[in-house]
């Protein structure tokens, strides 16, 4: 039971917590789909936007978001869908775009292909499909070291 | 489009509302029936990647849909509880799969059409549809520019790889006028100000087509004639029912079935 409701800053970093469930390595608010949280009266209103209409995680990350709510004493919440403004991948924190290349996929660029391999740091590289292993990712491959990697989508 | 704010008949709005999401349906089903079979690793996955947006998109149109109509169906509902008369995709998106070549050629034709009628209803009267077509046309221009991508490396390919093309474009035209051609429907959404009068996409569909075409070494068919029925439900080819077999038979055996 909570007596108090949490400010909106303490949800912040409680949602900061959770990760995506497709790429674990950052966070739903380093991706940008957490649009807005306030209280509605005594419920909590979490507007999330999805990355893809199709991606399979959308659901998955509802559910994770309510599963971290619940656990911090939330029992009112609301999951509200927000499709417009449509998702962009500009809308990616600083560090989330430093997570992802320590981890192995190539953060979005404007120019619309990866800026070096995040690997070896080369920048001869050829794309080898523009689609890859989930909705937000095309395959690409470093020329130089040779390994093949994820580059994540720029929309 | 234009401001006018004539409040749709519920029943004109819920059609139109079917066909977009009808023609993301089909085609997404009849893409995703490459899963496991494509000529390559990347393109199964590009194909699969292709089918899971519009597969998505439908969600989302045939939801409002059910809203619209308040009858208590949802996109589930509609997608797997309709027979082949109550489907109002077009024509061009039901017809089979055929050669890889095929499939992008469908594709190409529908794409083009398809990003340019999104970016129409991206200024909708209804905010809902605004908001859906925004969402939808990130993916869709991606798709476009794939299958213009490929489209161009198979039409200026080998011999084989663009008789193939020529062969599907041949084969595939007589199915693209049905995109352009208005009825009652479409003149009660042009006057809500909630879509674009479809013949109103077709100069700029030409252009495009046409450029690809050329870069492409293909042939543009000269006549234009255009089989319709699709979209107005009244004469889908046979090829629906028999894909409506495959997509709806887990709940046409076990109705209502949930996992």
């Amino acid at each position: 039971m909570v007596v108090e409701k949490p400010s909106l800053e303490t949800v912040w970093g409680w949602l900061h917590a959770v990760p995506d469930p497709e790429i674990p390595v950052i966070s739903l608010t380093d991706l940008g789909i957490i649009r807005d949280v306030q209280w509605q009266d005594d419920t909590l209103e979490v507007t999330v936007t999805p990355t893809y209409s199709g991606c399979p995680a959308t659901t998955i990350i509802n559910l994770d978001i309510e599963t971290a709510l619940r656990g911090h004493g939330i029992e009112k919440l609301a999951l509200k869908r927000q499709l417009s403004p449509a998702w962009t991948s500009d809308w990616m924190t600083d560090a989330g775009r430093a997570k992802l290349e320590s981890y192995g996929i190539a953060p979005p660029q404007p120019a619309g292909g990866p800026e070096r391999c995040p690997r070896c740091q080369s920048t001869h590289l050829e794309k080898i499909s523009q689609f890859g292993s989930t909705p937000c990712k095309a395959q690409w491959r470093c020329t130089d070291c040779l390994e093949p990697f994820d580059y994540f989508k720029c929309i | 489009m234009s401001t006018a704010n004539i409040d749709p008949n519920k029943g004109d709005l819920f059609e139109f509302l079917c066909r977009m999401g009808d023609n993301t349906l089909v085609l997404g089903h009849r893409v995703s029936e490459w899963c496991g079979h494509a000529p390559v690793l990347e393109e199964d996955i590009a194909l699969a990647n292709t089918a899971l947006d519009l597969i998505g998109q439908t969600t989302l149109w045939l939801d409002l849909a059910g809203k619209v109509e308040d009858a208590g169906r949802d996109a589930d509902r509609l997608a797997f509880h309709r027979d082949v008369w109550d489907f109002r995709n077009l024509l061009l998106v039901e017809q089979p799969n055929g050669d890889f070549g095929q499939t992008i050629m469908r594709q190409f034709l529908f794409d083009a059409w398809h990003l340019s009628q999104l970016t129409a209803l991206m200024e909708s009267s209804d905010a809902q549809i605004a908001a859906i077509a925004e969402k939808s046309s990130k993916e869709v221009t991606y798709h476009l520019e794939r299958a213009t991508d490929t489209v161009i490396g198979l039409g200026d390919g080998t011999e084989e790889s663009h008789r193939r093309m020529q062969n599907a474009l041949d084969l595939l035209w007589p199915y693209v006028g049905e995109m352009f051609v208005a009825d009652a429907v479409d003149e009660a959404m042009v006057a809500a100000g909630i879509a674009p009068n479809p013949a109103s996409l077709r100069p700029a569909y030409d252009t495009l087509v046409n450029d690809v075409f050329t870069a492409a070494t293909l042939t543009r068919p000269e006549s234009d004639f255009g089989h319709r029925g699709g979209k107005s439900g009244k004469r889908h080819s046979e090829h629906l029912g028999h894909m409506l077999t495959q997509m709806q038979w887990l709940q046409r055996a076990y109705p209502d079935a949930t996992w």
